[in-house]
């Protein structure tokens, strides 16, 4: 891992630092423990897999890691920042400005425009209508539905929308891109077309990854893989991102 | 930010036209029917005051019996007589003229046409106490008057049904089988609370009282005052002079009572504002009833559209930016509600207005107040909506169904 870290990003500290980090849900007979002590470093740039089975602790992480939920015990340094000490308005902002997310069922507005859905982050973040207009074209451009703007949900294939949902979520340039089984709803070949779109982003503006998924052949396109079980992490696989060239 | 959530509270409204119109509906009803009924009430006011204001400012009624409602067991007071109304003129300070009064219905009939109608026995202190001009011929001669001749003065009512609106002074009528010469036409005063004011026969006095009432009495006295004189002051001086005539001794009730314009115009006034306030109270009541089927949907709305709300919240929405967005929405929908109603209020006053043969009018100040309240309904009841919106888990709304 420290290997692999260094030739993503030499001289940085990792973007997103777990330590010790637990989850408790329920309280006293019926508490379970989703997740206990994970550490866990993911340096900028990189682009990982997370698997595991059910309740393995693998989605509690991912809302922890997308500051939708906080750690019971332990801390989690995004950017050096102490998220668990943010209170839910100031991760709010935090996702704001440096997450972005992708959903397995899309989650896109129905009745409203590709277009309008894309603009939607930039909404809060308070752009003026004709940068939003422009900025969120250009982010439909890059997953390649420039053409398909003015369509809503239901007009667009799954394919279409996840694309749609991709171009949303990076729309605010965010240093993280959160992706919870994006594949999960698609047939094979538009999960290919899927993971190379966001392999093509990963390394193109150098965005970090991280996907959950159950599938070892999406898992393949990303450079390192979280396994956990038992809320724990059991290993961490490094492999080589597929496509490119090792020096 | 607050420009854009306006946007999307109108861009989301009109996404689900149907529901939203039947939301406001209520807020239509409620804000149509306030803003009708004051409206309505006000106008009914005016033609009331208007009405009172046309039997002349300074007229006393002076009638037998204890006025409106008091009636009660024991003989009937007796009517005035001819005397009384004599006395009335001279021994009181301040009374302009006094018209005594008898009446009586009849069957008026012109060339096969007939009619039915009031005859007013009176004398030509009528048209001194009260402002009721001639539109043609002239009034009572001393003659006519003392001798009792069997002349008359029409109404514009008559004028326009036996006459077809023609001239009617010169012509003969047939009332009640004694023929009489119509020597003058009223203006016309219009119809209000007392009927159709123009629907009448003015004789002589005496001519009714031979040939119509069969009696000298005399119904009712039109005391016309002096503006100078205070009104209270001249009630009072009447009352005594009566009392005396009537014999009645010092502890005893009047058995007669005298009632002025202006306390009419009060009473009336007092009626329709209350009226007015009842029914307004009920219309308001319907506004509440509004508010609340806002709520009802707005809360719908809100569980329905709670992925919507994890995904606005997973972007980056904080809890006040989504607690806006719906408060915005309540508001925007409350507001446009309180604007169809108060288009549907104009359009109600138009058409019930010459039903209610009262002038259509536009108050401005209620309208306002309805349009205001509209909005604080908005608010109140689109807040717990919202702050239910706003409070929502964004992991546990993503994964709603």
């Amino acid at each position: 891992m420290a290997a692999r870290e260094a030739s993503v990003a030499p001289n940085e500290p990792p973007i997103i630092q777990l330590r010790g980090v637990s989850k408790v849900y329920g309280e006293g007979a019926t508490a379970f423990q989703a997740l206990k002590s994970v550490d866990l470093d993911i340096a900028a740039g990189d682009f990982v897999a997370v698997m595991g089975p059910s309740g393995s602790g693998k989605s509690t992480t991912m809302n922890i890691l997308g500051c939708l939920d906080v750690p019971s015990s332990g801390q989690f340094l995004f950017k050096g920042l102490h998220v668990e000490r943010l209170d839910r308005d100031q991760r709010a902002l935090l996702r704001r400005k440096y997450l972005g997310f992708v959903f397995q069922g899309f989650n896109l507005l129905a009745r409203t425009s590709a277009l309008e859905n894309v603009e939607l982050p930039l909404l809060y973040r308070g752009d003026g209508k004709k940068e939003r207009r422009a900025t969120a074209m250009a982010a439909l451009d890059k997953v390649g539905l420039k053409e398909w703007w003015d369509h809503t949900p239901a007009e667009l294939s799954g394919g279409q929308q996840q694309r749609v949902a991709i171009a949303r979520a990076i729309v605010t340039n965010p240093d993280v891109l959160l992706a919870d089984e994006p594949t999960g709803n698609l047939d094979s070949e538009r999960s290919v077309e899927i993971m190379k779109l966001l392999t093509e982003l990963n390394q193109t503006s150098g965005i970090t990854v991280l996907m959950v998924t159950h599938e070892p052949d999406m898992a393949a396109f990303a450079r390192t893989i979280v396994h956990f079980k038992d809320g724990l992490v059991e290993r961490i696989e490094a492999q080589h991102l597929q496509g490119e060239v090792v020096a | 930010m607050l420009g854009t959530t306006f946007s999307l509270a109108v861009r989301s409204i009109f996404r689900h036209k149907l529901r939203s119109f039947l939301t406001t509906l209520g807020i239509i009803i409620g804000v149509a029917a306030v803003v009708a009924m004051v409206t309505l009430g006000k106008a009914t006011t005016k033609a009331a005051q208007q009405q009172v204001a046309s039997l002349g400012t300074n007229v006393l009624q002076v009638r037998p019996g204890q006025g409106f409602g008091r009636g009660g067991g024991g003989p009937r007071p007796p009517d005035f007589k001819e005397e009384d109304v004599e006395a009335v003129a001279r021994q009181v300070a301040g009374v302009n003229a006094v018209a005594p009064q008898a009446q009586s219905t009849a069957t008026v009939i012109y060339q096969g046409a007939n009619w039915s109608t009031t005859i007013n026995g009176t004398t030509n202190a009528f048209f001194q106490v009260q402002p009721w001009p001639l539109v043609s011929g002239r009034t009572f001669t001393r003659a006519e008057e003392q001798a009792g001749k069997a002349v008359c003065i029409i109404g514009n009512t008559i004028r326009t049904n036996l006459f077809r609106g023609g001239e009617a002074v010169g012509e003969r009528l047939r009332v009640n089988g004694v023929s009489c010469d119509v020597i003058g036409t009223l203006s016309t005063r219009g119809q209000g609370g007392f009927g159709d004011q123009d629907d009448v026969i003015v004789m002589p006095i005496k001519q009714v009282q031979r040939r119509f009432t069969g009696s000298r009495d005399i119904r009712l006295m039109l005391v016309g005052v002096d503006p100078a004189y205070d009104s209270a002051q001249v009630q009072e001086s009447i009352k005594q002079v009566l009392r005396e005539r009537r014999q009645i001794s010092g502890g005893k009730d009047d058995d007669f009572n005298i009632f002025d314009t202006a306390q009419i115009s009060a009473t009336l006034t007092g009626i329709t504002t209350l009226l007015t306030q009842i029914v307004t109270a009920v219309a308001a009541i319907s506004l509440v009833v509004g508010g609340i089927g806002i709520m009802n949907i707005m809360l719908v709305s809100v569980t329905e559209r709670t992925r919507e709300i994890g995904i606005r919240l997973a972007i980056g929405a904080v809890a006040s930016e989504v607690l806006m967005q719906f408060l915005m929405e309540a508001v925007v929908l409350s507001c446009l509600g309180g604007l169809v109603g108060l288009v549907v209020a104009q359009l109600v006053v138009f058409g019930l207005a010459p039903l209610m043969q009262v002038e259509f009018m536009f108050e401005p100040q209620i309208n306002v107040i309805a349009f205001l309240v509209s909005a604080v309904i908005g608010v109140v009841f689109g807040y717990f909506p919202a702050r239910r919106a706003a409070s929502l888990n964004p992991i546990d709304a993503l994964r709603h169904e």
